[in-house]
């Protein structure tokens, strides 16, 4: 099972992942776009939310929009989604996201993209045995 | 994932190639193309008009701006949405009254083709974010109050009724053969088109159009179809489903437009379906002025939903039957025609049985999108014991709570077998679960008091606890033949019928029978059953676990009395077994209209329409005491059915009843919870306050297309630290928000009330108008205010003659029962006429119930009609206002 692994000890919260998702996915830098956030601790160091693939919330999608595919990815389609949300609720890390702009939520889908421009390497695109 | 795809009741919906060949059968008799629109802020500004032919008078009708006709009198046309009209009555419920004050006259039947069913979606309808956001108010003059009603219903329709562009759709007139209506919301076409093939039960018309107009299986869920059932025809209290098609189960479900016979309607004008198809749904199609304001609100209910469910309600385990063994505990729950509170074999059907055994776990149940609620719950391969679909296994869409509780604890049956068959029926047949249950406890009442015997009922047994009885007269509806006939009818009917025909024959007439006598079997008496068993210690209410029941102490201790569940116990022992009475001989045949002036205890035969079923035996009137005595327990207001909750100790909640614009429904104010568990409402003042502002704020919901259930089936976490907690106000202030985010307008409370107060007002002047809306109208049946016969009382005898003690200041010792009764029920009735004029005084009317003339002008709605229908009660009242400013509303 594909995912992205990350290392909080070696993030600085320089942003660069958040601005290259948002910029693949929305053509533009905008980290409240971006499926990836970066949190500052209230003590030392950062926070990376991002995805990790669980699959709570597809249980609760009724148009059953979100599925696994065979790379164990849980993908939104588009087409089938309403933008109801449930699944932003249900997440209890708050890992799907929105944006008022749009009328889909959004989600990690391991591409990648902010790993190859992270400078520290705390991200890591891993491939898991189930 | 869970995946529920066993139902094996498809084959009795035909295979696609059947279904096809149905459709090549229909004929369409009418077509009509129109303009799409853009929704602007939750509005389209039109109403869809469809008349399904006849003639009737529509000069008072606003003019249609577009139209075509067909053959019989069928028109599909359109009728513009103004302006005022959204500001004076908002959408949903209040566009459905506007319409239907112009299509009716005072004088208007439910049968005349003029009775409009209007249905309408409001403005909020249709955004995905928020929960509980896809509801269809539905209006129409009903057959069992003959005046206004109306009833929500969640389902696809409304929000894709809105999509294809219509803020309401009007179904007037009357077909000269079976029609459907199908309106395509993408290539903006209806047309009205015979339909001669297609079944009429809603399961399975509903997925013969499902099948018939979807393009594929992915299209399936972008159909949705209005049915009813073949009871709603032989019955008074026929129900609309709305469907959708459920993707997890693969399979058709349906919601129900319930209360009042709308469904009688709907098949008494026929119409077999609407059906309606639009794709592409999402989440700003209400094109929102602040979409932003709509995800957030949403977003916070969501989490709500996710992490505090489980500690508060259960809805998404059990939807609304979580609060069985709740009412049970408090003494609520309506058992034996509302006699009892609660009951022994309760656990037997508590929600805990519901959902370890027959209701399907863990599925998104909304019944439109974006409900993390989840509420409406089915049970999925449930095989069926009795009528029509015997052996079939079904999803059985419930239980909710109203159907555990009439179909259950108050016909005595407590087995969860039955319930769920019972609730399947109602669904399919097109029957009213609420009022099926309590017309059918009001009969079961009437029978073990012995009012009526075997004799008159073809040998159904109507003890208490007759699963079997409870199905079988419902098939009985369907048949159109049967003592399922009379009580198919409601309760109002009831009282009529059984007064005119199971009286006793006097000494005097004897001769008339010639001999012939009726060997009834004796009916067990009435059993005292329960005690009082409140704990007061109990201070988690809303999540009770069932160490509190000792189950199987209780069975062991009353096995073999009245109280086991005889249905449960030998099915077969009580099928019926017809027997017909030959004609007599001598015994003349009246009309109708001659039965006022009959003899009490003379037998006669009659020729009443509204009792096609007579087993031969004649009729004999009733004694005026013995109608007195009936009429006691017929828990009936204004002709519509009580709904389920034991309102006998709730003052609150009597006067939320019998004061309710449509009849005994607890849609207006559900004070009972507040009252009695969570004693929030404790003064008289508090009271009368609650009844003023829980109707209006329950009201906005119907008028803006949405359901209640959200807003306090789940409290947040810091809903404790509110100044007033009762009103859930971090919910409210989520519909401040969603309003905005449609409207682009902020509400406060205040306005919000207004809205509301404006269309509650309008609705209160539409049934004085149709003859009713007085004091007199808002009198409950005696029952629902206290204990009226012996049971009652012993079952509770120590608490009331504490109560009579401490607030009445009597000592009752030494007094018979007969005398506390007569003690109590004074003062309790006392209490109650005081209840009504303090809400009264809030609301603005007369003591009398009319809607002042100063009200309708504080509420700009001092418009001709209302104050037409006002304007002789106020004079003969003596409340028309003198003075100048008045001077125009004289000749108004």
């Amino acid at each position: 099972m594909k995912k992205l692994k990350v290392d909080y000890t070696l993030c600085q919260g320089c942003g660069a992942c958040e601005l290259a998702c948002s910029k693949l996915w929305f053509k533009e830098e905008n980290p409240a776009k971006s499926a990836i956030r970066i949190f500052k601790n209230p003590g030392t160091g950062y926070n990376i939310a991002v995805c990790d693939q669980c699959g709570a919330c597809m249980d609760m999608c009724s148009p059953m929009a979100l599925s696994r595919d065979k790379n164990g990815i849980v993908r939104i389609d588009k087409k089938k989604c309403v933008g109801c949300l449930i699944c932003v609720g249900e997440c209890v890390r708050d890992y799907m996201y929105y944006h008022d702009d749009l009328i889909t939520p959004f989600k990690c889908v391991a591409c990648g993209a902010c790993v190859k421009v992270c400078p520290n390497g705390a991200l890591t695109l891993v491939d898991e045995a189930e | 994932m869970v995946e529920c795809v066993h139902n094996n009741y498809r084959h009795h919906i035909g295979s696609h190639e059947e279904i096809m060949a149905m459709q090549a059968k229909h004929k369409v008799l009418a077509t009509y193309s129109y303009e799409p629109t853009t929704i602007e802020r939750g509005y389209n500004n039109r109403t869809l008009y469809i008349s399904v032919g006849g003639e009737f008078d529509t000069s008072a009708q606003d003019p249609l701006t577009a139209s075509v006709t067909g053959p019989n009198g069928i028109i599909i046309g359109e009728k513009a949405v103004s302006e005022d009209m959204k500001k004076k009555f908002v959408g949903g419920k209040g566009f459905d009254l506007y319409h239907l004050w112009k299509a009716v006259k005072a004088d208007t039947q439910w049968n005349d083709a003029c009775n409009d069913i209007v249905i309408s979606p409001g403005p909020l309808a249709g955004i995905t974010q928020y929960p509980g956001a896809g509801k269809s108010l539905v209006c129409c003059i009903s057959p069992t109050t003959h005046l206004p009603v109306d009833s929500n219903v969640g389902g696809y329709f409304g929000p894709f009724l809105k999509f294809a562009g219509f803020d309401a759709i009007e179904l007037q007139g009357k077909a000269e053969e079976e029609l459907i209506i199908v309106i395509d919301g993408n290539k903006h076409t209806i047309s009205v088109e015979t339909a001669p093939e297609e079944a009429f039960d809603s399961h399975i018309l509903g997925e013969q159009l499902t099948e018939m107009y979807a393009d594929n299986e992915e299209d399936k869920p972008n159909i949705s179809v209005i049915s009813s059932g073949r009871a709603a025809e032989n019955s008074y209290i026929g129900i609309l489903n709305f469907t959708f098609w459920d993707k997890r189960r693969n399979c058709l479900r349906l919601k129900q437009a319930g209360r009042g016979g709308i469904g009688t309607v709907f098949r008494h004008k026929r119409i077999k379906a609407v059906v309606i198809k639009y794709s592409g749904t999402h989440a700003n199609l209400n094109n929102p002025v602040k979409p932003g304001l709509i995800n957030a609100a949403g977003i916070r209910l969501h989490k709500e939903m996710s992490l505090l469910d489980d500690r508060q309600n259960g809805m998404r385990h059990i939807g609304t039957a979580n609060i069985i063994e709740v009412m049970d505990k408090y003494d609520l729950l309506p058992t034996h025609n509302y006699q009892y509170g609660m009951h022994p074999e309760t656990p037997k059907i508590a929600s805990k049985v519901f959902i370890e055994k027959y209701i399907t776990q863990n599925v998104p149940d909304g019944c439109w999108y974006g409900c993390s609620m989840s509420c409406a719950k089915a049970a999925d391969n449930f095989e069926l014991r009795t009528g029509a679909y015997k052996g079939h296994k079904v999803c059985v869409d419930g239980p909710e709570y109203e159907n555990a509780g009439g179909l259950g604890s108050n016909v005595g049956v407590f087995d969860p077998r039955w319930i769920l068959e019972a609730n399947f029926y109602c669904d399919t047949y097109g029957l009213d679960t609420i009022s099926m249950g309590t017309m059918t406890a009001f009969a079961m009442e009437c029978f073990q008091r012995g009012l009526y015997t075997l004799d008159d009922t073809e040998g159904l047994d109507m003890r208490w606890g007759n699963g079997y009885t409870l199905n079988e007269l419902m098939h009985q509806m369907v048949a159109g033949d049967g003592f399922g006939m009379i009580v198919g009818k409601g309760i109002r009917h009831q009282k009529r019928i059984f007064a005119e025909r199971f009286g006793k024959v006097a000494p005097e007439y004897e001769y008339m029978l010639q001999g012939k006598t009726w060997n009834a079997i004796p009916v067990p008496e009435e059993k005292v059953v329960l005690t009082n068993v409140i704990n007061p210690d109990l201070d988690d209410c809303k999540y009770l676990k069932d160490e509190n029941y000792d189950d199987k102490a209780i069975m062991e201790s009353i096995k073999g009395t009245p109280l086991s569940n005889p249905g449960a116990a030998n099915d077969s022992a009580f099928v019926a077994h017809p027997q017909r009475w030959e004609k007599i001989e001598g015994i003349p045949t009246i009309s109708r209209e001659e039965i006022a002036d009959w003899p009490v205890g003379k037998p006669y035969y009659s020729t009443d329409p509204d009792c096609e079923y007579t087993n031969g035996r004649p009729w004999v009137k009733m004694t005026q005491e013995q109608v007195d005595y009936m009429n006691k327990f017929a828990m009936e207001n204004k002709g519509l059915e009580y709904s389920e909750y034991l309102m006998k100790e709730s003052l609150a909640q009597q006067g939320g009843y019998a004061l309710c614009n449509k009849g005994a429904q607890h849609d207006e104010a559900w004070l009972i919870f507040m009252d009695m568990v969570n004693n929030q409402i404790p003064t008289f003042e508090d009271k009368a306050e609650a009844l003023h502002y829980f109707p209006m704020f329950r009201t906005w919901f119907g008028l803006l297309g949405l359901c209640k259930l959200p807003w306090n089936d789940v409290t947040p976490l810091d809903n404790k630290y509110e100044a007033e907690p009762a009103k859930i106000p971090g919910h409210v202030r989520n519909y401040f928000d969603i309003y905005e985010g449609v409207l682009g307008e902020r509400l406060d409370e205040a306005s919000m009330v207004q809205q509301s107060e404006r269309v509650y007002t309008f609705q209160r002047c539409f049934i004085l108008r149709m003859g009713s809306g007085q004091r007199a109208n808002d009198f409950p049946p005696v029952r629902s205010l206290g204990p009226i016969t012996k049971e009652e009382y012993l079952s509770r005898e120590e608490r009331y003659d504490k109560q009579i003690l401490d607030k009445q200041g009597i000592d009752v010792s030494g007094k018979s029962v007969e005398e506390k009764i007569q003690i109590i029920m004074d003062y309790r009735i006392d209490q109650f006429e005081q209840l009504v004029d303090a809400v009264y005084l809030r609301r603005g009317w007369t003591p009398n119930g009319t809607v002042k003339l100063e009200k309708l002008i504080e509420l700009g709605m001092d418009i001709p009609e209302l104050v037409q229908t006002v304007r002789p009660y106020l004079k003969a009242e003596g409340y028309w206002p003198t003075g100048e400013e008045y001077a125009k509303y004289e000749n108004m």
